[in-house]
């Protein structure tokens, strides 16, 4: 490996190659990161509304993650990037305002937010549902309102209970970035391709996007431990831990 | 103060609750009793809505449980309950168990309700367990500060659903004790136990419930005396033995 190739300049472009590198790891990490709020927003909606008395909702919400899960995730890109648009007139209009990155861009946030968030949304009601119905009466008991006795009683709890799962969303979806290769977006999988091919230096290139892939996903490991670490109930011991 | 009148609930087609009809007037303490599975806690659910219900209806104190007006929250505010286990929320301290309801729900100050929830602790005897979580107390500690925590709210009547029954025996005492001198104070209460002691102690009338129907339903002493219903008897039998 030879270190050298990263100093080297761009053709056509007044940039080294670990520039270009860092600029593509700079759209991976801001895909990443709005994608995974409105995830676990969304997520978190959906998830709640699987678990209240309401029959017609929660048949809503299942169905909405079984269709986000279901597809795969190259599919809904090609979809949202090239089917959407021409469906939606308002979208088509608002689309082509955009430059194509830009469009890229917002077109894999959401993408991969409705994807993630159906992910979330089975994470939290799982984590909603191993508390016990006791839990729930308790709230409602006291006089809280169903909004009360989730916001200050299931949720904080079903919360801690899937921080280790949430983890592994977080890593699966910093991984399901490179997909927006496929429609363009300038990411770092998109970024070391392109090295690759146009450097020949392939060995180079796949070492470094694997090495930053791997220290983002460990950062995202310890910054999601610490959390857990922090949030930990004195006394409580959480099931199969 | 708590009128049940000819409930009856389904769960499909499994009847849960047949035609069941019974009171409890301001003060009196009733213990319902009966075998496993016999719908007591389901019953007991029914009187603050925990657990809805086909046929009948229950008043608490003039106000109807299935009148779709009724605000059920502000009922249930007004009735507190304690159930088998304990039920406190895990990731909050003691004071904000004893708080969040009052805050919430009552509106108080955050003040006033950690006065009132110091107050209910001391008189659970806890008040140096303020500041713990509910993991770090043993189960008696934790049912008495679930007590403690249906007390703050200053309640008209209070519902326990076995209160004891998941504590290890040594532990059971420390518990009854505090209901006993509930009840002495003149708390009105519906109380499914087998404890037949508390029972003999302070209860006015004890119901005998057996697959979903009230069997019994006598003053202490005509129960203690001698049950009409053979499955009573048989059960209070199996009871007092051990
Ligand atoms: N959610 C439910 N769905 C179906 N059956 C239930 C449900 N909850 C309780 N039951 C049944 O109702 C009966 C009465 O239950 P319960 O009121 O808990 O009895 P007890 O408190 O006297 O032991 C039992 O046979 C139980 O299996
Ligand atoms: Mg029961």
């Amino acid at each position: 490996m030879h270190l050298g190739i990263f100093l080297e300049q761009v053709p056509d472009g007044n940039m080294a190659w670990w520039q270009m590198l860092a600029s593509g790891l700079g759209w991976t990490l801001a895909t990443a990161f709005f994608a995974w709020i409105m995830a676990f927003v969304l997520g978190s909606i959906v998830g709640v509304v699987r678990t209240t008395d309401n029959h017609w909702a929660v048949r809503i919400g299942d169905a909405y993650v079984e269709l986000f899960r279901n597809i795969p995730l190259i599919v809904q890109f090609f979809i949202w990037y090239f089917v959407v648009p021409g469906l939606v007139l308002a979208v088509k209009r608002w689309v082509v305002t955009l430059d194509p990155t830009q469009h890229q861009f917002v077109t894999a946030v959401i993408c991969l937010g409705f994807f993630t968030s159906a992910r979330i949304a089975e994470q939290v009601r799982s984590g909603i549902q191993s508390l016990s119905r006791g839990q729930r009466n308790a709230g409602y008991a006291l006089g809280l309102t169903q909004t009360q006795t989730y916001r200050f009683v299931l949720l904080p709890m079903a919360y801690r209970i899937i921080i280790p799962p949430l983890t592994s969303e977080i890593m699966n979806l910093i991984k399901n970035t490179a997909v927006a290769y496929s429609i363009g977006l300038v990411e770092l999988f998109f970024r070391t391709r392109e090295m690759a091919e146009m450097t020949f230096r392939y060995f180079d290139a796949f070492t470094a996007a694997t090495v930053i892939y791997v220290v983002i996903a460990l950062t995202a490991n310890r910054v999601m431990a610490l959390i857990e670490r922090r949030l930990a109930v004195p006394g409580y011991i959480t099931g199969g831990k | 103060m708590i009128e049940i009148n000819n409930i009856s609930k389904w769960y499909g087609s499994f009847q849960v609750l047949s035609d069941c009809t019974t009171s409890v007037k301001k003060g009196e303490v009733v213990v319902v009793c009966g075998p496993s599975g016999s719908g007591k806690s389901t019953l007991i659910k029914c009187v603050n809505a925990l657990e809805p219900f086909q046929k009948g209806d229950i008043i608490v104190d003039g106000i109807s449980v299935t009148d779709p007006k009724t605000n059920l929250s502000k009922l249930r505010a007004r009735i507190g309950m304690v159930f088998q286990n304990f039920e406190l929320f895990p990731h909050m301290r003691i004071t904000d168990n004893l708080t969040l309801a009052q805050i919430k729900v009552l509106g108080r100050s955050r003040e006033e309700a950690a006065a009132r929830g110091l107050k209910m602790l001391e008189r659970v005897g806890l008040k140096e367990q303020a500041h713990k979580f509910p993991g770090q107390l043993s189960g008696g500690q934790q049912q008495r500060v679930a007590i403690a925590r249906a007390l703050a709210m200053d309640p008209i009547a209070m519902l326990f659903d076995e209160p004891t029954s998941a504590l290890d025996p040594e532990m059971i005492n420390e518990v009854l004790d505090v209901m006993v001198e509930l009840a002495k104070e003149g708390m009105t209460m519906m109380c499914v136990t087998h404890e037949m002691g508390f029972a003999r102690k302070v209860a006015h009338r004890v119901i005998f419930m057996d697959q979903g129907r009230i069997v019994e339903d006598d003053t202490k002493d005509e129960f203690f005396g001698k049950p009409r219903s053979e499955r009573a008897q048989q059960f209070l039998s199996k009871i007092l033995h051990h």
